[in-house]
């Protein structure tokens, strides 16, 4: 995918620095399919959204190329650059109804009132917003405005669409909701979508590849099952989704196996994805749900850690179980409330289960929390 | 009337009272100076006196003969030419170079912004006489004194702190991104300007433009040293009236004064409804 000629958008060693001195993005080398749905992911700071604007052309790059179509983009203005973007403050026109919104790209490209009108009713009616032509934005709901905004995006039908955290200003359920009409609309149209955001669900319900950011950085580049099951670092492994990790030192390897040894002398046999040499610290990446409460009910071949019970949540369709692994007390276990499945007291030691290529040797850093709220 | 709480007491109601008759008298002060010419501007009579049939409001006691002189006296009517022949060609400067200004320096990678906004809005803030001795001293220089051009000039930048300041104040409620989404959309920066930025600041360049207008309208001192005898303004007129001959003219003249300043300041006071009306539903 990083073939300079197939890819419809191109970052080809693009750096940004707005002072000359701190790069925010370091040289970034990503190719974006016709018609994907790429998201950008990453905590505020990352770079995530410097790369849409500098693709936009709001901003321009330090160093390297952007490519749309084949063509260089660097030195073409933004209103040339036939790309529709939707902002998260929807950015509508307040002095103009919907429909003079709507219709404001076709006028710029100077198309005939009976075309501008034939278009913006096709738009309104794909967003479903047919009855609101007259009315001016300040009139409708944020969620009707973000429908608006997607619209005026799409109405002059640019090939590649941009979407700044589009959905970050909706309340929990319609953002839901509107995730999977901007996925559907997305598939109707066949228009190339690159997204930004910094919510994970997001990301991952919505997108064909999703570019995890970190650090001006590009930590992985993925499809979203891929990046949930087999993160390829400690970052992605913490960012997204939830996460346990345990503390070790690699103490041999035994094919793609590592066996890492915890700080409290046990060892556990680990997939060797990203870790050093023997003697060397590593964290293990191990996903609450893939762990069993009770060893017995894992498949053959798993093996066992043991714990300490500290808590135990009941939430209704899940359990959540607080359990001291070692010296992190913050292990989760995730299991389905079903009539078999035990309910743990505090205190209570156990034996988990887990396969061992559920349980990922990362490298060893050490990721802050509050980068990843 | 009022509406006391049972815990207030009696010297909470004798506040009450009092803060309204202090306010009343703040009120009588700065409008009764203003108030009474009008009446006297229908004065039959040939001084500033109420004579004793207007104060017992006999038909006799009044007369438009005021308001006929203003109409018909050449001194008046070529004073009002030039009047409306500056003011609103000032007024167009203002509007244009303080739009610009303001929105030039609205901008966040303009350098020494506060000094040259400092620098724009001087003319407001230094005494007038001495912006006027100025002015005659370096027009008569580059041979603008006494010409019609120098008036307008020296009005427009007398001008241009109000467009500026208040141009400003709506600029700080547009949303950047209206110009970005703009762009994105297809608009080059011009139709941007003249299609998203202009309507929604409208208000603010109009409200600056009114201020402009009254300003040049209203003023004396710079005209007297920059114009010429041929350049005469109603408020020069009406000054060398009130020192020549104290005629109920500038009376009637007052009153219709008054009422421009009162139409025009309700069109501001419109159009300053009208703009949060806008700034209302803009999203934040």
């Amino acid at each position: 995918m990083t073939d300079k000629d197939n890819g419809f958008v191109v970052f080809s060693g693009v750096q940004k620095s707005y002072d000359g001195k701190i790069l925010v993005v370091k040289d970034l080398n990503l190719s974006i399919a016709k018609g994907e749905f790429l998201t950008m992911l990453g905590p505020s700071g990352s770079g995530k959204t410097t790369c849409l604007l500098m693709l936009a052309g709001f901003e321009t790059a330090t160093q390297g190329e952007i490519l749309l179509g084949g063509k260089p983009i660097n030195n073409i203005p933004p209103h040339k650059r036939e790309i529709g973007m939707v902002f998260q403050n929807y950015a509508l026109f307040p002095h103009m109804t919907v429909a003079e919104n709507l219709a404001f790209p076709l006028q710029v490209r100077s198309m005939s009132k009976s075309d501008q009108e034939q278009k913006v009713n096709h738009v309104l009616d794909m967003v479903q917003m047919s009855d609101f032509g007259n009315r001016r934005p300040g009139q409708l709901s944020g969620g009707q405005q973000q429908r608006i905004a997607l619209a005026r995006a799409l109405v002059f039908e640019p090939e590649l669409v941009l979407m700044d955290e589009p959905l970050g200003a909706l309340d929990k359920q319609l953002r839901e909701h509107m995730q999977f009409e901007i996925k559907h609309l997305h598939e109707r149209l066949g228009v190339t979508v690159v997204y930004v955001t910094h919510d994970q669900t997001e990301a991952l319900t919505m997108s064909d590849r999703v570019a995890v950011f970190n650090d001006g950085i590009i930590q992985q580049l993925d499809a979203p099952d891929k990046l949930y099951e087999a993160p390829n670092n400690c970052f992605v492994a913490q960012f997204i989704g939830e996460n346990n990790t345990l503390e070790g030192t690699v103490e041999s390897f035994e094919g793609d196996y590592a066996n890492v040894r915890l700080e409290n002398d046990q060892v556990i046999s680990a997939l060797a994805v990203n870790v050093g040499e023997v003697g060397e610290k590593t964290l293990i990446s191990i996903r609450p749900e893939r762990v069993e409460t009770e060893a017995e009910r894992c498949p053959e071949g798993a093996q066992k850690i043991t714990g300490e019970v500290l808590e135990f949540i009941y939430m209704g369709d899940v359990f959540r179980t607080r359990i001291r692994v070692g010296n992190n007390d913050e292990f989760i276990v995730k299991s389905r409330n079903s009539p078999s499945q035990q309910r743990l007291q505090p205190g209570e030691k156990v034996t988990l289960g887990c396969m061992n290529k559920d349980c990922r040797a990362l490298d060893y850093q050490a990721v802050s929390k509050e980068v990843l709220t | 009337m009022a509406n006391f709480q049972p815990y207030d007491t009696s010297s909470d109601k004798a506040w009450y009272y009092i803060f309204r008759v202090i306010c009343g008298l703040i009120f009588f002060f700065l409008m009764f100076p203003i108030l009474v010419i009008m009446p006297l501007s229908f004065n039959a009579g040939n001084y500033f006196t109420f004579t004793p049939e207007m104060l017992r409001l006999e038909i006799e006691g009044f007369s438009l003969k005021h308001y006929r002189d203003f109409f018909t006296n050449p001194d008046w009517q070529v004073a009002m030419y030039n009047s409306f022949r500056i003011a609103p060609v000032a007024t167009l400067l203002s509007v244009g170079f303080g739009t610009l200004a303001a929105i030039g320096l609205s901008q966040s990678h303009v350098p020494f912004r506060r000094t040259i906004m400092a620098i724009l809005i001087s003319p407001m803030i230094v005494p007038l006489i001495l912006s006027a001795a100025g002015m005659y001293f370096f027009y008569s220089r580059i041979g603008l004194q006494g010409t019609y051009i120098g008036v307008v000039l020296a009005h427009a930048a007398l001008g241009i702190p109000f467009v500026i300041i208040t141009v400003t104040a709506t600029l700080t409620g547009f949303d950047k991104s209206l110009t970005r989404a703009s762009a994105s959309l297809g608009a080059g920066p011009i139709r941007t300007f003249f299609k998203i930025q202009m309507p929604l600041i409208l208000p603010g360049v109009i409200s600056g433009g009114l201020f402009a207008f009254i300003t040049s309208f209203d003023e004396v001192v710079v005209v007297l040293f920059v114009g010429s005898a041929s350049l005469k303004t109603l408020p020069w007129e009406m000054f060398n009236g009130l020192r020549e001959q104290i005629s109920p003219t500038i009376l009637a003249i007052a009153t219709i004064l008054i009422t421009l300043s009162v139409l025009l300041l309700s069109t501001i006071e419109i159009l300053r409804r009208r703009s949060e009306r806008l700034r209302g539903i803009t999203p934040s």
